[in-house]
């Protein structure tokens, strides 16, 4: 499985995404321009130019027309992904953090970061079916959390918010009357900032990674605690397997230490656990500094990595990697 | 007043009395010294603290009895004497000496009151001139004024004293009982200490006890694994017991630093230093020597720091630890410090020094114990430029006799090592090279249990390798030499058997820099600690193969458990990242690890020496093969138990995802019409067939007209 660099940033990866096909990867990084490639061989498709600041998060829609990306220049803009226009463009008082379309594209959510004074909020927005219809207003605010919200994604069938961020709390909130429904148990919650959310095909449970060294794995309707993988260092990015019972871990000591220490010492490798038994597997090495983001492909034959050295790195697994068995 | 009054009895009893109780300034509200209304104050470790400080209040002050009966042209002459002997000993308080005077004769009435700053000063006054002799009709009887009370109570007629019947304690050996032989050991991490069992048949790590705070600084086990002890700011404590930790003693020490057992844990050396009151001064420091069961203080020593000072690489605090070096073995007979000049040597039957004297050794800058017996190596280096020379040697307690020395010339530096049961000891000696630019090191080797203790000089091949570490073999003949130039030095080892040093073998090129033997000799763990990144070597010296390698990475602690069937090896908090510990077998079998973030300290519980007779140990190893077959089997039985253990498990754990993906997937069809309206009537959840639907998209790239001209 050799995997496939592709260098196209030139700063820290953030996020990657594939739509909902598996033939596109949508990346993004702290270099204001969003990026599409082939998901199969690597090759840059295209790129989103227009932002201004660090994007950190991008949603693309089912039918992988819309493109929608949250960016530190206090705003969230909608792009066409075949041509790479831009659409429209949600402003903000504060940066724009996580953005995620919900079941049907009619609505994405977007949070915004703490900033001068303002305090951390989810927004949810209607999203017109012909962008000359759309509008910036906001349908429901959500306010509360202390800190950053590093992600926000939709429950099912859209009656839902999931919410997680920089106070390590995982918070379900109603979007019909914008309440909040319920917080997770602090004693088996997370210690620490939570950094990133990855929800399965289905919908039906999610995964968090923390800074505190683990990873956790919900039930999406009961916020029920299912599974705790402990790993050496802060969980940066998670990722599910859609197709077998794997977890994929990233991370690495802060940005900051890195240099401090022997590159072995971060120990910059995408790890596997396998899901039901909270067991190590495996790992995946070649990163140069900490993996910021983890997708993997709707089909489960590949996964991507971005990492803190700019590189998106593509794995496609051996044929020996879908015979581990399952327990 | 006794019952306590609730919030409402208050109200209504304001209401009564027409107090408005909103405008009631609660802090102008004192209650009368002394009482508590029945209501006990919440802070009673508070109380319980400053009790321990003030307890009584004349403790400052003592009663000297005897004193002659002077009349009064003599008054101030005695008073004087009194003032001269007892002023050496404390600061006397201002207007503290008192002499009470028979007023019809004026004479003094044979006794004095002194009152001091502070009750350590009374109690050493006490101490030092109780039985002082005046002269000869006069010997001082000196009282703590608190006692005085006490005395008073005494019956006049004697009682027989009643004797307790007699309650045996706890068998605080009790873990050595432990039916599967696993040994204990301690960890520390964040703000807990854990007592756990290394139970490697089961490949995890058994906990026994855990207690938060525990300590303030740091915990050590004692030498034979007894006691566990802890530090705190009033003093030292003890635990141990049969079932758990139970405090068993505490040494009162405020402020101590450090601790430091004797061999056969019979005493306990505490150290403290005071920061000095101006800038001048040096470190105050003080050291108890208390007897670990009793609880009481044997000796006690105070001074500046500088007088501790001597000798010793580094240390705390300019004080170079242990201050107090134990000897003798385990009987702990006798201790010994350097001094400036001097070595002074005590024995603890009087806790006084031997003969009186300490041993006068001109410039001796390190002496070192053996093991075994009370034989010490002092080192005195080059003096006079080089006219005399440096010199080793050996001396034997209590005889103070010199039992060999060697002179050494041109030496810039020397180091002793000593083979754990006493029979040898190894000198390594840094010299000058001619030119005095650079050093070269060499070795002597002493055979301390042989007629006239023989040495040999003992070179390396290569002269000018730096010896980067040395170690013999504990109970054997066998040291082990890492030499030559990093990165990659060479280790060889070498056997003293046969009356001449005869090399082994020498691996070369090794990532190594420190050495650990199994405390059963025999097997070695070369190691690569901090540059190295954490190499491990596994080497049998017997077989001179290597065993295994490994790699714990940045692991900054190796440490054998006491039997030498396993290796500790732990990354401490000088990291951030990868702090924990890891369990290998002798061979280097990685056996579990274990991860604790902010880890400080692995501390394997040592071990008493067997208490079998060397005939019935011979008996075992002879019938070996019978006793490891019972060990076999139940092994066996272990490991199928626990492949049983974790298929149940697994099969468990499968069970319960297997429920819980039903029930999302029940809930997860009974939200497919809903989800289908939201995607406008699009059917394709992803569980459904997937569609690959082949569409066909024509661009128009380009549109030109052209005129094309007729012909």
């Amino acid at each position: 499985m050799r995997p496939i660099l592709m260098k196209g940033h030139e700063r820290p990866l953030t996020f990657l995404k594939y739509n909902s096909d598996g033939d596109l990867l949508f990346s993004c990084a702290k270099d204001h321009t969003p990026t599409v490639w082939f998901a199969d061989n690597g090759e840059r498709l295209g790129t989103y130019r227009g932002h201004n600041g660090a994007v950190w998060c991008c949603d693309v829609s089912r039918d992988s027309t819309r493109l929608i990306t949250g960016s530190a220049d206090q705003s969230a803009k909608l792009w066409d992904v075949q041509s790479g226009a831009q659409l429209f463009t949600f402003n903000f008082d504060s940066p724009a953090r996580a953005v995620d379309f919900s079941v049907g594209d009619k609505l994405a959510v977007i949070t915004t970061d703490p900033f001068m004074g303002l305090t951390s909020a989810i927004h949810v927005k209607r999203i017109a079916a012909d962008p000359d219809d759309q509008v910036g207003e906001s349908v429901l605010v959500l306010k509360g959390p202390q800190g950053r919200i590093n992600r926000a994604v939709w429950g099912p069938l859209n009656k839902t918010i999931i919410s997680a961020g920089e106070d390590a709390v995982v918070r379900i909130w109603d979007t019909e009357t914008g309440k909040l429904l319920q917080e997770n148990d602090k004693e088996i919650g997370h210690k620490k900032t939570v950094t990133s959310l990855a929800k399965s095909t289905d919908g039906s449970h999610f995964l968090t990674g923390s800074l505190d060294k683990s990873a956790k794995l919900w039930d999406i309707r009961s916020l029920t605690l299912i599974k705790t993988y402990v790993t050496e260092r802060p969980v940066n990015a998670v990722a599910m397997s859609p197709l077998l019972n794997h977890v994929v871990l990233g991370g690495g000591q802060d940005a900051s230490a890195v240099t401090t220490t022997d590159h072995r010492a971060g120990k910059f490798e995408a790890k596997f656990y396998d899901k039901v038994l909270q067991e190590e597997i495996g790992g995946v090495k070649g990163h140069f500094g900490p993996i910021n983001a983890l997708a993997f492909n709707p089909d489960g034959k590949s996964f991507s990595s971005g990492g803190e050295d700019g590189y998106v790195r593509l794995h496609h697994f051996d044929p020996d990697y879908f015979k581990i068995p399952s327990i | 007043m006794a019952e306590v009054m609730s919030m409402e009895d208050i109200r209504t009893e304001a209401s009564r009395l027409n107090i408005d109780l909103s405008v009631v300034d609660w802090n102008s509200v004192y209650v009368p010294p002394g009482e508590d209304f029945g209501i006990k104050s919440d802070d009673e470790d508070l109380n319980e603290e400053d009790s321990l400080e003030f307890d009584g209040g004349f403790g400052n002050v003592i009663v000297v009895d005897n004193l002659p009966v002077v009349p009064r042209e003599k008054f101030e002459k005695l008073e004087g004497v009194v003032r001269k002997i007892y002023s050496q000993l404390g600061v006397i308080k201002e207007n503290g000496l008192w002499m009470p005077v028979e007023e019809e004769t004026g004479k003094t009435r044979g006794y004095c009151f002194i009152e001091y700053n502070t009750s350590q000063e009374a109690e050493l006054a006490k101490e030092k001139t109780n039985g002082y002799k005046l002269d000869r009709a006069h010997i001082f009887s000196v009282n703590i004024f608190d006692e005085i009370e006490k005395f008073m109570r005494v019956p006049d007629e004697w009682a027989p004293p009643e004797s307790k019947p007699y309650t045996s304690g706890e068998n605080l050996q009790h873990w050595l009982t432990d039916e599967k032989g696993r040994d204990q050991f301690v960890i520390r991490a964040g703000s807990d200490t854990e007592v756990l069992w290394n139970d490697a048949r089961q490949v995890k790590a058994d906990p026994v006890y855990k207690r938060p705070f525990w300590t303030e600084s740091f915990v050590q086990w004692s030498p034979l694994g007894t006691y566990l002890a802890t530090v705190h700011r009033q003093g030292a404590a003890v635990w141990g017991g049969a079932s758990t930790f139970n405090r068993l003693m505490r040494y009162a020490h405020p402020q101590v630093k450090l601790i430091d057992f004797s061999p056969g844990e019979k005493y306990l050396v505490t150290y403290s230093s005071h920061e000095p009151s101006n800038p001048r001064d040096s470190h105050r420091v003080g050291l108890n020597i208390f007897d670990v069961r009793t609880g009481k203080v044997m000796r006690d020593f105070k001074g500046s720091a500088d007088e501790f000072a001597f000798g010793g690489t580094g240390g705390f605090t300019g004080v170079s630890w242990p201050v107090f070096r134990w000897g003798g073995g385990k009987e702990d007979k006798y201790f010994a410090r350097l001094g400036k000049n001097v070595i002074s040597v005590y024995e603890t039957e009087t806790f006084s020094l031997i003969d009186k004297k300490s041993i006068k050794v001109e410039n001796v800058t390190d002496f070192s114990w053996s093991p075994a017996d009370p034989i010490f190596a002092l080192f005195v280096p080059e003096q006079g430029g080089g006219n005399q020379p440096a010199r080793v040697s050996l001396f034997q307690i209590p005889s103070k006799q010199e039992l060999r020395q060697k002179n050494l010339f041109s030496v810039s530096d020397c180091k002793m090592y000593w083979q754990s049961e006493g029979e040898y000891l190894a000198v390594k000696v840094d010299r000058y090279t001619k030119t005095k630019k650079s050093t070269y090191t060499g070795f002597e080797l002493f055979r301390i249990k042989e007629r006239d203790i023989p040495i040999e000089v003992f070179e390396l091949e290569n002269k000018n390798d730096k010896i980067i570490a040395f170690a013999w073999e504990p109970k054997g003949h066998r040291f082990a030499v890492i030499h030559g130039d990093n990165p990659r030095p060479d280790i060889s080892f070498y056997s003293m058997k046969g009356g001449k040093v005869s090399k082994l073998t020498t691996l070369k090129q090794k990532q190594a820099n420190a050495l650990f033997w199994s405390p059963g000799g025999r097997f070695v763990i070369l190691a690569g600690l901090k540059g190295f990144n954490g190499q491990l070597e596994f080497f049998n010296v017997d077989e001179l193969e290597t065993m295994a390698t490994a790699e714990h990475f940045m692991a900054t602690d190796i440490e054998w458990d006491p039997t030498g069937r396993y290796v500790a090896t732990s990354v401490t908090s000088v990291h951030e990242m990868e702090n924990g510990f890891n369990i290998w077998s002798f061979n280097g079998k990685l056996l579990y690890r274990i991860l604790k973030d902010h880890f400080f300290q692995f501390l394997w519980r040592p071990r008493p020496p067997s208490f079998l007779s060397p005939e019935k140990e011979e008996e075992i190893m002879k019938n070996l093969k019978k006793y490891s077959k019972k060990y076999d089997v139940e092994d066996q039985d272990i490991t199928l138990l626990l492949s049983e253990q974790d298929r149940e498990k697994r099969k468990q754990l499968k069970e319960e995802w297997n429920r819980w993906v039903n029930e999302w997937k029940k809930y997860h069809q009974q939200d497919k019409m809903d989800r289908q309206m939201l995607r406008d009537g699009e059917a394709s959840d992803v569980e459904e067939e997937y569609e690959a639907k082949e569409v066909e998209i024509e661009e128009l790239v380009d549109v030109s007209e052209e005129i094309v001209a007729d012909a």
